[in-house]
């Protein structure tokens, strides 16, 4: 296998080295180290293809903006929204990241080791086989899955119990699911979100997303499969009907 | 949008202004360059005991010798002098800025429990209302702001903050949509001990300056951040909140949560909401507010702006972005997402 | 010599070939403008008052009506309006009496109000789905926070007075049972005990079957004083001194003996058929300081458990009124606009006395506001809001919260023919007809004044939620988030709002 391309980014602007990137990958390089990133935005913006970019420090936001493809792997946190209407590939960050993490995701996963801030998987979406996934080790603040329309966001409140307590889970969800390590408590749900019960047949089909998850941050995943879980979906697909009335 | 950076020493000990000045520049992508700014607390200990008025001339004649008249008229001018400024290049000097280290007269205001403090306060509206080519932008006891139009480190380089050491600092860099490229819409904002950084737009604006107005403060900046350190000065100061309490004013828990309170708390903020409804805020902002005991951070009740905090020993940062803050200190240990509207306090402990 | 008679105001005709000759409009009308002559509809449109209740009713669609159908000569004066008062007058010898509110085309500053909403600097927020606090608290507020500090435990010193608690900033006004039925107004009663705020009672009293929503409703004391008690008192929710009706600033009121029927009589405590007259003062109210005592007699007798406002008329002075008002116990002043509807009020008086109700709240803010006291009472607005929109704007100007009055009786049928001083509202409203009243069904009636009210808070919150506010305090008196579209400078002078694109 090739030596992977390393960057040194200190003090570099985003630019040149996404440009630096788009480059390489479209000269076949697989493996792209980028050392001493901080606070550069948009890494890995609309990058397609499936090379893999390992990140050490703390990206800016939109980290993998409309990327379609790759995997980025982040030692450090991250800010504002990193996956923002990703396509596909993989997000892993071995930290913690900001607030509309995952926002509009189209498809491809998003692994967050650690805790998100607001809003995390808003509005995120599926269409035929696109199903977005957004699996956050720790805990999440408000509004999590906010007018969500498809794909599955999972939380395992590694360290926190309960594993979210913040209000407005799924406010106005109209599509997909999430699902939360342990009981939550009602009054938490947003508007147009209920909870109904996590069968094994949910447990079968998150099992191989755990199992990736603590693959990813060598966490032994077995506490995981034999816990139980709370299943948020919508109560409605139309969550506007029944809002208008014509003139 | 906008970048804001705060930090404390909490045991006083002081910080000079180059490591803020990289901090900032950081974020330059938050900013246009039409605005930034710092201030720094505990800059000036030979006059620690005078308000340190910051003065924007537009010239030295007839506006100077206004302020000179009002200063004398309500106390005694202790030291003045220019502001060093260092030419840059990709700095245009609009204004000329300058400094007096004041003591007002005591005995001139009646009725009030802080006589010095009302005294400057009026003095300070007074001179921004009626001067015209003179702009009060600092008031403070030990304490400076210094903003211009342009970016973070040309800003920084015009007064050569790096000569400045403070034990508080508080920084911003602005893109402005109201009022661009005035030197008095830059943050931080201040009056008396209280300074403002501000990121976001205030909704309730309106709301909030006829409150103050109606109390006795005049918005003379043109932009909503000014209320910010007039709300901080009115419950905090004249009304004695604390800190805590002025943010739970400003951005109080949702009824539907004052409702599933213990009653003691439920009563409280309930008080606290129907005393002080017009002060709440509205719209996206995150702010970060100092007095010379502190700095207190926080965000809108929905969080619709970011806010980041790290801690490292007697040291605490708050700042739009966690890259900023490991600019600053590379060091920093613990980092953290506060919650809407939950206040991040750094006192200084004596 | 004879004025002979002026031209029909409505003409009324039966498409023939649509109509089943079912009747229903024989039947509906209680002003008698159908008879049946050899089975044959007849018709005498003189009686009509385009009150709707035939159209409504007809299933065939087969009724038109035209306003107007005789021109007189055009003259840009001497409208068709101001020949026929004269030839009235000239007729009569007496005062014209009106229904409904002021009549006269003046221009409607709420439509040249303009709304804000957010566009990239700050997002707006869906009402929907995040929190979006409508909850409004109408009465006194303390200035500032007292409280003790104990081992950093802090212990309220402030206490509150007692305050009435709104889901939305919007309450049914005062329309007494007499005015209107009692069928109408168990509609409001219900309706507003089911959207959590409040109606007035008027100053007719309570009758018994209103006790179970008593709770939810505000009670009025009048210059008339009918049907007050203490019971009365201690039943409302709060209470409300009548001083002043935006449609007849200065005058009292007369409730004709022919609607005061058994149950009114007995409502309003005063013998049956005689006529129930409201002096123009409270004869105990001859300057601020004896208002000042009726509300702290008010509170004394409730044991200061009620909040207290004031009703005035916003009339020349209205913002020091208001601040007089203010510095008393009172928790509210409510301020009742030009455009305030009533059952019947002097021609001369609806039409041209007091100011629209957009330019006192701003002028009674503005004022309370200067003198530092603006958020220790609360302001209630009235006198022809029509909408959420005239709603928002009225809080946008200043005001806590508003009565809605003639929107709640079009929501129970009422067509705004303006005849209710007749006693034979054909909806069932504004008449004490027992086979009248009957016409509405009180649980038909409330669904429908709630589910304006809903709708209205519905829209309310979706404004709020485009101007990035999500709480009503951060609307309240935002003048900001207002521009005044071809109003007149000394008009945005008054109001503090610019002009659109300023």
């Amino acid at each position: 296998m090739a030596e992977p391309l390393v960057i040194d980014t200190k003090g570099m602007h985003y630019t040149p080295l996404n440009r630096q990137i788009r480059e390489a990958v479209a000269s076949g390089v697989k493996e792209i180290v980028l050392n001493n990133v901080l606070g550069q935005r948009f890494i890995g913006n609309g990058l397609r293809g499936d090379a893999k970019i390992t990140v050490n420090g703390v990206p800016g936001g939109d980290l993998g903006m409309f990327m379609s493809g790759p995997e980025c792997e982040v030692f450090g946190d991250a800010e504002h929204a990193p996956g923002n209407t990703m396509d596909n590939g993989v997000l892993i960050i071995h930290g913690s990241a900001g607030d509309a993490v995952a926002h509009s995701m189209r498809g491809g996963k998003v692994f967050v080791e650690g805790n998100i801030g607001y809003r995390g998987g808003i509005h995120m979406k599926q269409y035929e086989c696109k199903r977005p996934i957004l699996v956050v080790g720790g805990t999440t603040h408000a509004f999590l899955g906010e007018y969500m329309a498809g794909g599955l966001i999972l939380v395992l409140g590694i360290g926190h119990e309960p594993a979210v307590q913040d209000r407005g889970i799924g406010s106005g969800i109209h599509g997909g699911e999430i699902v939360i390590r342990g009981d939550v408590d009602v009054k938490l749900l947003g508007v147009g979100a209920k909870k109904v019960d996590f069968t094994e047949e949910d447990l079968e089909n998150v099992t191989p997303v755990i199992e990736e998850f603590c693959e990813r941050f060598d966490i032994d995943p077995k506490p995981f499969l034999n816990t139980n879980y709370s299943k948020i979906v919508p109560s409605s697909a139309r969550p506007f009907a029944g809002k208008y009335t014509w003139e | 949008m906008c970048g804001i950076i705060g930090v404390i020493d909490r045991t006083m000990s002081r910080m000079d202004g180059s490591h803020i000045k990289r901090a900032l520049s950081l974020m330059d992508e938050r900013g246009s360059g039409e605005g930034a700014g710092y201030v720094a607390y505990g800059i000036y200990p030979d006059y620690a005991d005078c308000y340190a008025i910051h003065v924007f001339f537009d010239n030295l004649l007839e506006p100077k010798t206004r302020v000179d008249a009002i200063l004398k008229q309500w106390g005694r001018i202790v030291h003045q002098e220019e502001i060093p400024t260092y030419e840059q290049p990709g700095l245009k000097k609009e204004h000329i800025p300058w400094r007096y280290f004041f003591k007002p007269f005591t005995d001139l205001v009646v009725g009030s429990t802080n006589p010095d403090d009302d005294n400057v306060t009026n003095l300070v509206m007074a001179i921004n209302t009626e001067v015209e080519g003179a702009l009060v932008f600092s008031s403070g006891k030990n304490l400076g702001v210094f903003k211009a139009s342009g970016w973070p480190e040309d800003v920084a380089n015009f007064y050569r903050i790096e000569d400045y050491k403070g034990y508080i600092w508080l920084a911003h860099n602005r893109y402005p949509t109201n009022t661009s490229g005035w030197w008095g819409g830059a943050h931080p904002f201040n009056l008396l001990d209280w300074s403002v950084v501000h990121n976001g737009e205030i909704t309730s604006y309106g709301t909030n300056r006829r409150y103050v107005e109606g109390q006795g403060y005049q918005c003379t900046m043109l932009t909503d951040t000014e209320v910010v350190a007039y709300l901080f000065d009115l419950l905090g100061r004249k009304h004695g909140l604390p800190s805590e309490m002025v943010v739970e004013a400003l951005a109080p828990p949702f009824w539907d949560e004052i409702d599933e309170m213990p009653e003691k708390k439920e009563e409280f903020m309930k008080a606290l909401r129907l005393t002080y409804g017009p002060a709440l805020m509205n719209g996206p902002f995150a702010i970060v507010v100092a007095t010379k005991d502190g700095i207190v951070g926080f965000t809108d009740r929905i969080k619709l702006r970011p806010l980041i905090v790290g801690e490292n020993g007697s040291k605490l940062y708050i700042s739009s972005e966690e890259a900023a803050i490991r600019t600053m200190d590379p060091d920093v240990d613990t980092i953290y997402m506060p919650r809407a509207g939950e206040p991040v306090i750094g006192r200084v402990v004596e | 010599m004879s004025l002979g008679s002026v031209p029909l105001k409505y003409k009324i005709s039966i498409d023939r070939d649509q109509c089943m000759k079912c009747m229903r409009c024989v039947d509906n009308c209680s002003y008698g403008v159908y008879r049946i002559e050899d089975d044959k509809i007849i018709i005498d449109s003189r009686k009509c008052t385009a009150c709707h209740r035939c159209i409504s009713m007809c299933p065939r669609d087969a009724i038109n009506l035209k306003e107007r159908p005789v021109d007189y000569r055009s003259h840009p004066l001497w409208t068709t309006e101001a020949r026929e008062d004269v030839i009235n007058q000239a007729r009569t010898g007496k005062i014209i009496l009106a229904g409904m509110g002021n009549a006269v085309d003046y221009p409607i500053i709420f439509d040249r109000l303009v709304l804000d909403a957010c566009q990239v600097t700050n997002p707006s927020i869906d009402p929907l789905r995040e929190p979006m606090e409508l909850r409004t608290y109408i009465g006194k507020k303390p200035s500032k926070l007292e409280f003790t500090k104990n081992n950093g435990d802090i212990d309220l010193t402030t206490q509150l007075t007692p305050n009435l608690k709104l889901a939305t900033p919007l309450m049914i006004g005062h329309m007494s049972y007499g005015a209107i039925s009692l069928n109408a107004q168990l509609s409001l009663a219900k309706a507003v005990a089911k959207t959590g705020t409040f109606m007035g009672t008027g100053e007719g009293g309570m009758h018994e079957s209103i006790y179970p929503y008593q709770d939810h409703t505000i009670v009025q004391i009048a210059s008339g004083r009918f049907g007050v008690d203490i019971d009365y008192l201690e039943r409302g929710a709060a209470i409300e001194i009548k001083v002043g009706q935006g449609a007849k600033p200065g005058i009292g009121g007369h409730l004709p003996g022919e609607k005061v029927c058994a149950d009114v009589s007995c409502t309003r405590m005063i013998p049956l058929g005689s006529d129930a007259i409201s002096p123009a003062p409270h004869h105990d109210i001859y300057s601020i300081e004896d208002l000042a005592q009726l509300v702290r007699s008010l509170k004394e007798a409730t044991n200061w458990e009620k909040p207290v406002f004031v009703k005035i008329a916003a009339v020349h002075n209205v913002a020091a009124i208001a601040a007089g008002i203010a510095r008393s116990s009172a928790d509210a002043v409510v301020i009742d606009g030009f455009k305030g509807g009533t059952g019947a009020a002097p021609k001369v008086f609806r039409d041209n006395v007091g100011i629209p109700i957009e330019a006192a709240i701003a002028a009674v803010d503005q004022k309370l506001n200067d003198q530092g006291i603006r958020n220790e009472v609360s302001i209630i607005a009235s006198g022809g809001i029509r909408n959420s929109g005239d709603l928002a704007k009225s809080i946008a100007l200043g005001a806590d919260a508003v009565y809605i009055g003639t929107a709640s009786l079009i929501a129970l049928g009422c067509r705004v023919c303006g005849n209710c001083y007749r006693g034979l509202c054909p909806w069932g409203i504004a008449t004490q007809k027992s086979e009248l009243v009957e016409r509405i069904d009180p649980e038909v009636g409330a669904q429908n004044v709630a589910n304006l009210i809903h709708a209205w808070t519905l829209e309310l919150s979706e404004l709020m939620g485009a101007a990035g506010l999500n709480s009503i305090e951060s609307l309240r008196g935002n003048r900001e988030r207002l521009r005044g579209y071809m109003l007149d400078q000394g008009l945005l002078d008054v109001m503090q709002i610019d002009s659109v694109g300023a």
